[in-house]
């Protein structure tokens, strides 16, 4: 265990999230199982006034797991010193079985918190709150996910076991492991710019298209998840290369440090961003053809798939801004 | 047009504390009208108020709002349709101390996102309506009565609501100040609002722009005890 | 769009007026949450300002000593090792350090006695760190006295006193010469406190660290990394024990912010009916509540984090002094090099402002759910 400020906070914050999604899912489950809204009952008054608190409750929890997302990041990245053969945040979250799958979970909350306000945002709107199960059914679903991501964090956190000089034992050798950066995937680049232009094309047009016409909802939503992942990929592959100018580091952490300007921040919020909108539309598609929800929810994703676009535009902008002007030649 | 059907509210429900505080009232309301509510207090005239301005939902029954069911809506949209429909004037008025007139007018539109220079505007020119324009930027615990009466009133009009409800107007005002309530509610019925008034002083129920008088006692309608004089008044402006 | 940005405009206009109205209650609040954000901020600096000083310190450092131990303490190496050394293929370059710790009975402190190879003194005098002079009053061109292995008194000349810039490192330092460092320690002109090495490649040093281990089995190596790793996870636990330590006062703050989000007073109360009762909605007076978190959070939070900033870099951490003290009698009159980073502020805001915000939530929501017919029965 290393006992860092940043690794108390993360674990406190955690604790206190935990708590109150799972207060949140309690109540959840009082509200799929006594919800008439036909009623006037007080009873029925009372659970509606819960979901004000629980609306609440995870806005907080999606803007803490963005911030959360990169202070976790960032603090494992400050932490490469007391691990010998550790370059960045790459080779800490390796340390043990736990530092990856923190970092994933983290990002599929973030995603799902976002989806979630998404489909609350739109049942709110609707009169009679006719997704109302289906929407807390969903938070039954995320409420599994934050106590998991919470235990995995304290455990990496726990079984994390400094190389540090202690009284007994002389020195502590690197065991000559290879870097660890060169580890990760090194796909081959041409194919995978072209497979990161494409799928960004493919979402714009199809995000456009949706945009004006309401159709392909489905489709679109799939393409963002994929150009989503892709994106990542290419993070690793060739952005970041472009980013340090040098062929052979992919971390795709080191883009969010000071010596790039934080451009990383920038990069990450419009990819998430992107993705949460993008993927929004999809989730609310099943909705559409409630009665209730028919004069809001084409309004709604239409707004989505517009802000999912400007996300995605910005990220390919700020992408191939870098690759026309870095020193670096990878294609000739 | 405003319709109740067997409306119901009952506070406490399944619990020994259980009250029924309307119990069953039918009633159709005119647009353009002026309504009282009469009766003791405790006789309901509040409650029923507050059902049909949408601050609480009837325990059972159904009321029909400008031809839109509104009981079975949650508060969230309770609320919009209060906001934009409804105008409040309470029985103590209810302005917030501490903040000047002027802000307390705006109050009401706050959420509406409207922008504060076209809302300071409309608030200036309901003050300047009520002649209290030159006491805009004074703290609200610093007015009179009639002053403060005069502002709830300004209030309740800022979003341009179709329906007033006033819930005993009178009650803290002498009868100088009384008379003049009356007066402005003249004004307001002569722009077309629908006045709906819970109250059980005669200056308010005998004035001569009040076009029905509903009874009420133990959260009933009392259909006996329509006093003739109200009855004949009735008949009078119906014939007029 | 804009009737969004407009409306929080408008929710926020209020909120701050409301706030102001009620600033006396507020203030208690508000102060506890300074002084906690203070209390942590002022603990993140100074240990990090610590770190980051250590680390440039280091960067100056050997990249390995070696150090030869005797029954597991460390002892005199002989200079013959240099040679065996420097045969290390990757070696670049051995030199010997000289360095011990001489106690002042007069002054009843440490003092860490050096004799540098790169800088020149004759036997007979001294260069002392600032804490050194000011403790025993010398100056430059004073006499130092000081007692020798065998009871025999050595006067040395006072040449120059070390800046103070690096006083964290430098304030118990006494420079001498070589001989100067022999008479006064006996130490045998065929031992070294120990060696330094130089290596062509840093990407080899743990490989030559194991053939040095290899080639005299009586010493141990150490890296310079190594050091660094230590310092790190010294100052992260001492940090994180210091934290440890406030979490008690973390959680009284946290019960008195639910304890006064709670407990509304009958104005306050009054004020929510209202605004429910003329056409606010519950989630419009969540909104109202969530930012009168944010503003007596943000606040507090730039309060604190001034007050800290200000503590630790140009009073050097005023308050923490006495605590610091015990580690020696010439503790230094540092000043601290400002570094704040975006993760100091975020860890800072877990520690506050997310439990705060946490704590307020439901207490907020429950007020905000008034009855909106209240208003017709007050």
């Amino acid at each position: 265990m290393i006992f860092h400020p940043a690794i108390i906070a993360l674990c406190v914050a955690s604790l206190f999230i935990c708590l109150m999604i799972a207060y949140s899912a309690y109540y959840g489950i009082k509200i799929v199982k006594g919800w008439d809204i036909k009623s006037g009952s007080e009873q029925q008054l009372v659970l509606e006034r819960r979901t004000y608190l629980i609306s609440a409750i995870l806005t907080y929890v999606f803007g803490f797991y963005l911030i959360s997302l990169f202070l976790y990041v960032f603090t494992v990245d400050r932490l490469h010193i007391v691990f010998t053969g550790a370059m960045c945040a790459a080779g800490v979250l390796k340390v043990n079985s736990y530092g990856y799958p923190t970092l994933l979970l983290k990002i599929m909350i973030f995603i799902f918190a976002g989806l979630w306000l998404i489909v609350n945002y739109a049942d709110n709107r609707a009169y009679d709150y006719p997704i109302i199960k289906t929407k807390y059914l969903l938070l039954l679903i995320l409420t599994p996910l934050v106590i998991t991501e919470m235990i995995l964090q304290a455990g990496y956190f726990l079984q994390m076991h400094p190389n540090i000089i202690t009284s007994c034992c002389g020195s502590l050798f690197s065991e000559g492991k290879s870097s660890l950066t060169s580890e990760l995937a090194s796909l081959p680049v041409v194919p995978m710019e072209v497979a990161f232009y494409l799928s960004m094309l493919l979402t714009v047009y199809l995000g456009i298209s949706f945009h004006r016409k309401g159709e392909k909802g489905y489709l679109f939503s799939v393409t963002v998840a994929i150009a989503f992942l892709i994106s990542l990929v290419s993070i690793i592959s060739f952005i970041s290369v472009y980013y340090y100018e040098l062929p052979t580091h992919h971390c795709p952490f080191c883009i969010l440090q000071k010596e790039y300007g934080y451009i990383g921040y920038f990069l990450y919020v419009a990819l998430l961003g992107g993705a949460v909108s993008g993927m929004g539309v999809g989730v609310l598609m099943p909705f559409r053809n409630i009665e209730s929800l028919t004069g809001i929810i084409p309004s709604t994703q239409r707004k989505l798939a517009l802000i999912a676009v400007v996300f995605f535009l910005i990220f390919t902008a700020l992408v191939t801004y870098r690759i026309v002007f870095s020193n670096l030649v990878l294609v000739s | 047009m405003i319709t109740l059907a067997n409306v119901r509210k009952i506070f406490n429900q399944a619990r020994p504390n259980e009250y029924t505080a309307v119990d069953g009232v039918s009633l159709q309301l005119e647009e353009h009208d002026v309504t009282v509510f009469k009766g003791p207090s405790g006789s309901g005239k509040t409650t029923l108020l507050s059902l049909v301005g949408c601050m609480a939902r009837p325990t059972s029954g159904r009321i029909h709002l400008l031809g839109r069911e509104i009981t079975s809506l949650p508060e969230r949209f309770l609320t919009e349709i209060r906001r934009k429909t409804f105008g409040f004037i309470f029985q103590q008025f209810h302005l917030i101390k501490g903040i000047s007139v002027l802000d307390n007018v705006m109050l009401p539109a706050y959420p509406c996102g409207e922008r504060l220079s076209v809302l300071k505007e409309r608030a200036l020119h309901l003050l300047d309506l009520f002649n209290v324009s030159q006491k805009a930027h004074t703290r609200v615990e610093w007015l009179s009565g009639g002053e403060a009466q005069r502002v709830a009133i300004a209030r309740a009009l800022i979003n341009g609501p179709s329906i007033i409800i006033a819930d005993e107007p009178t009650a803290h005002l002498d009868s100088m100040h009384s008379h003049e309530l009356v007066e402005i509610l003249r004004g307001l019925k002569n722009d077309r609002k629908t006045i709906l008034i819970a109250s059980h002083d005669p200056i308010i129920y005998d004035s001569d722009i009040v076009d029905k008088v509903v009874h009420l006692r133990d959260g009933k309608v009392d259909e006996g005890d329509t006093g003739p004089r109200t009855r004949g008044h009735l008949q009078l402006l119906k014939g007029r | 769009m804009e009737r969004w940005i407009e409306r929080q405009k408008n929710i926020l206009d209020f909120t701050l007026s409301s706030l102001f109205r009620r600033k006396w209650k507020n203030a208690a609040l508000a102060l506890v949450y300074v002084f906690l954000v203070f209390l942590l901020a002022s603990v993140i600096f100074f240990t990090h300002a610590l770190k980051q000083e250590a680390g440039i310190i280091l960067q100056n450092a050997p990249e390995m000593i070696v150090q030869r131990s005797i029954a597991g303490r460390q002892a005199p190496i002989p200079l013959s090792y240099i040679d065996k050394l420097k045969d290390i293929t990757g070696v670049s370059a051995v030199k010997k350090r000289l360095w011990g710790y001489y106690y002042d009975p007069t002054a009843g402190a440490n003092y860490t006695v050096m004799a540098p190879e790169d800088v020149q003194l004759d036997p007979r005098s001294i260069i002392i760190g600032e804490g050194v002079s000011r403790t025993r009053q010398v100056f430059k061109g004073s006499t130092m006295r000081f007692r020798a292995y065998d009871g025999k008194i050595i006067a040395f000349e006072v040449k120059s006193i070390m800046p103070s810039e690096s006083e964290l490192v430098s304030s118990d330092l006494v420079l001498m010469s070589e001989d100067g460092f022999r008479r006064l320690f006996d130490a045998s002109g065929e031992y070294a406190t120990d060696l330094t090495l130089q290596v062509k490649n840093p990407r080899e040093l743990s490989v030559i660290a194991s053939k040095v281990v290899h080639a005299l089995p009586d010493t141990r190596p150490i890296l310079r990394d190594e050091l660094l790793r230590t310092y790190e996870s010294v100052f992260d636990w001492r940090s994180g024990m210091a934290l440890f330590l406030v979490s008690g006062a973390i959680l009284a703050f946290l019960i008195l912010a639910w304890d006064k989000a709670s407990g509304m007073s009958h104005e306050e109360k009054r004020e929510i009916g209202i605004l429910k009762g003329i056409g606010w909605e519950t989630s419009e007076v969540v909104l109202m509540k969530f930012w009168e978190g944010m503003v007596v959070s943000l606040s507090a939070f730039l309060a604190g984090i001034i007050l800290a900033y200000i503590h630790v870099f140009f009073t050097s951490a005023a308050f923490f002094e006495p605590a610091l003290k015990g580690w020696a009698v010439l503790y230094p009159r540092f000043k601290l090099t400002p570094f704040i980073d975006a993760s100091q502020v975020a860890t800072l805001l877990f520690l506050t402002v997310v439990p705060y915000t946490l704590a307020t939530v439901i207490p907020s929501w429950r007020a905000a759910t008034v009855d909106p017919d209240s208003v017709m029965r007050m």
